[in-house]
């Protein structure tokens, strides 16, 4: 499953924006050496949701990323490359679960509807 | 390259295959180009004579390096209902156009095609001959012609009523041949990799192009099978996602459509069908679509959907022999490709499809799929519509007497909001 795919993943729809990101735990991660293509990778940057993809490079210790997309990525090199991670990197062995509960109080409400969504699940 | 005119006239000469899917596709890679579809002609049903007006030469080229229902264009430069309303019009076709193509330091040929009659060779010299009023200064060259001018004349299209007289004759320089032989060479026969209903290779290119898909374009075919439709994309240079509902899958079994081949189950047959063309790397990712497997988050990603949803037309007589292939506990019709097992409607499943495009696609993205159709009942309101998207071209391809498929391709021409239905 590439970063990108792994980007786009959600639990089904009912369980409200909290079903996204999913938590991934990857055993198996390869690199594929693919050619680097500029284009399709700026392509590809729009659709990004970026928390979740910062989070998961930090899981997978890949390299460093800025908070956010860079203005005017399309022409900036070095930015693409590093994004080119997008396309090279395979997760091929992993478990991917529900995105973690976390306690935030301000969000109460919203975590007493995820719970009521899990115990009917 | 010819000079820039306000708009120049171009000649399609069109195949005659797939009549009714000819326009839109012509239309969707004008636009897909920057271009229009401007023209005069009354009616393109049956003819494979088109003219066009198209802003530039490039454009013209663009539309030919992807279109699979055009044979050539010709920048046209002069035609009439006889020879002589073709010479007249020669005539009156500024000089100033012709001359970057006739110069002394050019080589040219004139090719001569008939449609619906065969001339001798005599018959076609005279032809040439009662050209040369027109001003070649260059010198012929019939192996490696650096300009090929053609004379095409249309003998109708009644094989049994063949008049002495063509009905239209066009002259124009050659510019460009189309991609049919995409068709040869991404044909199912020699595919690694196939399914019962694995699409026409035509077809499938066909798709792409109402899809106006494009170079780095992600495309998704929610109904994957072995992938045809997206080795169409791949091929145009889109990156491809499919999900299968692989009824086998269940099981962990897999059944070949060939004899003495293993099937390694569906993302392993797409990548290898990808492979066998060199389009390896525009293979992102095949999920199994099940219950307890993850979906689609919201956003939009997706530049186009192109897809052949499984549906169930039944005739009420089922054929012999096609049952003897089903897998034990499973009732699958060959003809109709749906799991009777599926509980899931046929309305049900367009619904959620025009549903699941209009919040997933980009803005201007297209959605292009198969509807099946019982003939004898069907009304356009039959079609599944969505306040996000514009209906864009119904193509019907007739399959029996009374079924019929349609392919439909919708545009996404507003934002999706939740309660939107």
């Amino acid at each position: 499953m590439k970063l990108f795919t792994y980007n786009l993943l959600s639990l089904r729809v009912g369980v409200g924006p909290h079903g996204f990101p999913l938590h991934l735990q990857a055993t198996k991660v390869h690199i594929n050496p693919e050619d680097f293509n500029p284009d399709s990778v700026a392509h590809m940057i729009p659709k990004v949701e970026w928390v979740a993809f910062l989070e998961v490079t930090n899981t997978l210790h890949l390299i460093k990323l800025p908070k956010g997309p860079i203005h005017g990525h399309e022409r900036d090199e070095k930015f693409l490359r590093k994004m080119h991670i997008l396309q090279e990197t395979d997760v091929l062995e992993g478990i991917l679960q529900r995105p973690r509960l976390s306690f935030n109080w301000s969000k109460l409400i919203s975590v007493i509807q995820m719970h009521c969504a899990f115990s009917t699940s | 390259m010819a000079l820039p005119g306000p708009l120049n006239r171009y000649l399609l000469l069109m195949a005659q295959e797939h009549l009714e899917f000819r326009l839109p596709e012509i239309k969707s890679l004008l636009s897909l180009f920057g271009g229009q579809f401007i023209s005069n002609q009354g009616t393109y049903g049956k003819s494979p004579f088109w003219i066009l007006s198209i802003p530039s030469e490039e454009i013209a080229r663009n539309l030919m390096k992807r279109t699979v229902c055009a044979k050539s264009i010709f920048e046209l430069w002069g035609h009439g209902r006889s020879s002589e309303e073709l010479y007249s019009s020669l005539r009156s076709y500024p000089v100033e156009k012709m001359v970057p193509f006739l110069h002394s330091d050019s080589t040219y040929k004139i090719k001569i095609h008939t449609f619906n009659k065969t001339l001798t060779q005599e018959e076609k010299v005279k032809r040439i001959d009662a050209l040369e009023f027109l001003p070649f200064e260059g010198k012929v060259n019939l192996k490696k012609p650096q300009h090929i001018f053609s004379l095409l004349e249309d003998y109708g299209l009644d094989p049994n009523c063949i008049p002495e007289n063509p009905h239209n004759v066009y002259f124009g320089r050659w510019i460009a041949d189309g991609q049919r032989e995409l068709i040869e060479s991404y044909s199912i026969k020699k595919r690694h990799f196939i399914g019962n209903t694995s699409m026409d290779a035509g077809l499938s290119f066909i798709m792409a192009n109402h899809g106006k898909v494009k170079e780095n374009d992600i495309v998704f075919d929610p109904f994957v099978g072995t992938g045809g439709l997206l080795i169409a994309s791949a091929h145009f240079g889109a990156y491809v996602y499919g999900t299968d509902i692989d009824y086998n899958t269940v099981h962990g079994l897999g059944k070949a459509s060939r004899k003495n081949q293993k099937w390694r189950g569906p993302d392993e047959n797409i990548r290898a069908n990808l492979r066998q063309y060199g389009l390896e790397k525009y293979y992102l990712d095949v999920l199994v679509s099940d219950a307890s497997k993850p979906s689609w988050r919201k956003g939009t990603y997706f530049d186009a959907i192109i897809t052949d949803p499984p549906y169930g037309i039944r005739e009420s007589t089922r054929r012999t022999g096609s049952q003897k292939e089903i897998p034990k506990g499973m009732e699958k019709c060959p003809e109709s490709h749906v799991p009777v097992s599926l509980s899931y409607h046929l309305s049900d499943m367009f619904f959620d499809l025009l549903n699941f495009a209009a919040e997933t696609l980009v803005l201007g993205g297209r959605l292009v799929y198969w509807l099946p159709v019982y003939t004898p009942e069907y009304i356009e309101e039959m079609v599944p519509s969505h306040p996000c998207l514009k209906l864009i071209s119904n193509c019907e391809q007739k399959l029996s007497s009374h079924t019929s498929r349609r392919l439909i391709t919708m545009e996404k021409v507003k934002k999706f909001k939740a309660p939107d239905r």
